[in-house]
């Protein structure tokens, strides 16, 4: 490195070398602080919070947001995913109402959480795949249109399906236990979002699969020519999405003991607002697990806290508002910086 | 020339390809030596693309063959061509921003454990992967600001030499680099062409496409001049001859 900068040095004039190196480090300071943007200002979010209400930060609370948040941050990973490839899956919502809707009618015939779980699931990777197969083979230049018609689908048929119910009351033990108890002080839906994480962690991090996802969302005509299996890639990504849409079932009839055709409502904005304000570029190709994360529980901070301030409900949706025009505004500053950085690059090669 | 010549590392016997009613290539020849930088001319729409393409198995051709070390290939896929041993660098470059060089290098090739699952399911042997674009890297004498960045913080001559350095990573016979510095400046261009002169000396064959006519002169061992899907001529390029060159490929002579 030292090396480098040495030869760096000989090469451009000494003024314009220590300009362009400042510009660098303005440069790699503010793309740094982009990074960790979101995590830092969910931390201020929090400690000003704090400080504004002391009920906050207690333990019973921290659990509260935690519970609160795990069916967003769930389904929110496999949105992140779908993202990364530069599309968008607008069917998760009714496709988790459509699985606790399954899922109930499966424990309606038999008494068994882990079928009933297993039901959910699957019902809700078929989506996935139906989504992931149109969208490729159907030769669809987007899947926001068959994910739209995926949720319209999904919604009916959950509706259909639990005849003149809006919830069926019911479901197995086992579930109970994943959405509505603790262990060692932490909500047992906690640990499955952490399940959920470590998985897709060592799947697209450590797996060939993850660099092909993030290939095929950095450049997918590049991927074709590279030879990468991008439709396989694609449906996969679809796949998964839905799995994880299908285990938010589980959190979710766990933590209200019931199935319904009207849960989700929304849940797929909810999912694309916490990848984006967790800091995920909206363009395909950046974006982590971590952004899905962080953006989940930033949505459950602001809820929780204009809750135990008595804001208005209205307002916590303007203020999520303005959260994701600010997020979508740094994904645009990134994309400026980082055309900085290769023309200091050029300039110095110059 | 000299009596003893290098044997040729990719033949092309009277290529023709047809668009429909249009001749895009119409019996071309060409010969590409091993250690040679081969210049390929020709203006707009004079078939060099098309050529190109043909080589590396974007297209196929309708009539005439493609040899590699003297073995007929039929070239239908970009797959065939790459493991025939030939890989092209487009004008797009086809790089991926958002991942580091060493990710680049790799993708869609990725070193991997175990290798009784299927591809896709295999783990990433980064270490190793890192290591060897490293070496790659550092052999070809390209200078990048830092090896674990993403290909976005890189200049558009960095940028090209990461897709020329990891053709000649696979290629095992031919690299063809299509307007290698028409996005450049000058004292990038000129980093390109002291790549491509290390490409040649470490014995690999490159079929070069550019409009510039300093660059040929300086790089080319010999230069093919197509026009309208002919071949119209072929010679050693160098300063003397520059003129003929031109109106070669601009058809002024005919």
């Amino acid at each position: 490195m030292a090396e480098t900068a040495r030869q760096l040095e000989s090469v451009s004039g000494g003024q314009s070398a220590w300009r362009s190196a400042r510009g660098d480090m303005a440069v790699s300071v503010g793309l740094r602080l982009l990074g960790f943007g979101p995590l830092l200002i969910l931390v201020l979010l929090a400690a000003v919070i704090g400080l504004l209400t002391p009920n906050f930060l207690s333990p019973g609370n921290i659990s509260n947001i935690l519970a609160q948040t795990a069916v967003i941050a769930i389904v929110a990973m496999g949105q992140q995913l779908v993202i990364l490839t530069r599309g968008i899956d607008l069917s998760v919502g009714a496709n988790l109402a459509l699985a606790t809707v399954i899922g109930g009618l499966v424990y309606h015939e038999v008494e068994s959480g882990p079928l009933v779980i297993l039901a959910m699931i699957l019902a809700g990777g078929a989506v996935g795949a139906v989504n992931g197969l149109v969208y490729v083979y159907g030769r669809l230049p987007h899947p926001f249109i068959i994910t739209l018609a995926m949720l319209s689908i999904c919604r009916g048929l959950a509706l259909e399906f639990s005849i003149n119910h809006t919830t069926m009351r019911g479901m197995p033990d086992s579930i109970m236990v994943l959405g509505n108890e603790a262990s060692f002080g932490l909500p047992n839906s906690f640990f499955v979002v952490l399940g959920v994480a470590l998985i897709l962690f060592v799947l697209t991090k450590t797996m060939v699969w993850g660099r092909w996802t993030y290939a095929v969302g950095g450049n997918p005509e590049a991927a074709v020519e590279m030879g990468i299996p991008v439709k396989a890639v694609l449906v996969a990504t679809y796949v998964i999405a839905g799995l994880c849409a299908g285990i938010g079932a589980v959190v979710l009839s766990g933590r209200t003991g019931a199935s319904s055709p009207l849960y989700g409502n929304l849940l797929e904005l909810d999912t694309i607002a916490a990848v984006i304000i967790g800091g995920a570029s909206f363009l395909g190709g950046r974006g982590h697990l971590g952004h899905a994360l962080v953006g989940a529980v930033m949505i459950g901070v602001i809820r929780n806290a204009l809750n135990l301030l008595n804001v208005d409900v209205f307002f916590q949706m303007i203020a999520i508002g303005l959260i994701i025009i600010i997020a979508v505004e740094a994904d645009v500053l990134r994309n400026h910086l980082e055309a900085r950085a290769r023309v200091n690059q050029a300039a110095r090669t110059e | 020339m000299s009596p003893i010549l290098p044997p040729p590392a990719l033949t092309v016997r009277n290529a023709e390809k047809r668009f429909g009613a249009v001749y895009a290539l119409k019996g071309v020849s060409l010969q590409a030596r091993r250690g040679e930088v081969l210049a390929l001319l020709g203006d707009n729409g004079a078939g060099k693309s098309t050529l190109v393409k043909c080589i590396s198995g974007v297209h196929a051709l309708d009539e005439g063959d493609i040899l590699v070390d003297d073995e007929i290939i039929a070239m239908n896929s970009p797959a065939i061509a790459r493991r025939a041993g030939i890989e092209t660098v487009y004008q797009d470059l086809a790089l991926f921003d958002n991942l580091t060089p060493a990710q680049n290098f790799y993708c869609g090739r990725e070193t991997s454990f175990p290798s009784w699952l299927p591809r896709g399911l295999r783990f990433l042997n980064s270490r190793k992967m890192d290591r060897e674009a490293a070496a790659v890297i550092d052999r070809l004498k390209v200078r990048l600001p830092k090896f674990d960045a993403p290909v976005a913080l890189m200049s558009g001559g960095q940028r090209q030499a990461i897709a020329v350095a990891r053709a000649t990573v696979f290629a095992r016979k031919v690299v063809i680099l299509d307007e290698p510095t028409a996005a450049l400046g000058v004292r990038e261009s000129r980093k390109v062409i002291d790549l491509i002169k290390q490409l040649r000396a470490e014995g690999n064959t490159v079929i070069l496409i550019t409009h510039n006519m300093e660059h040929v002169i300086e790089l080319a061992d010999r230069a093919v001049v197509l026009r309208q899907g002919h071949k119209v001529g072929e010679l050693k390029p160098e300063r003397a001859n520059q003129q003929e060159l031109v109106s070669l490929i601009m058809g002024a002579g005919a």
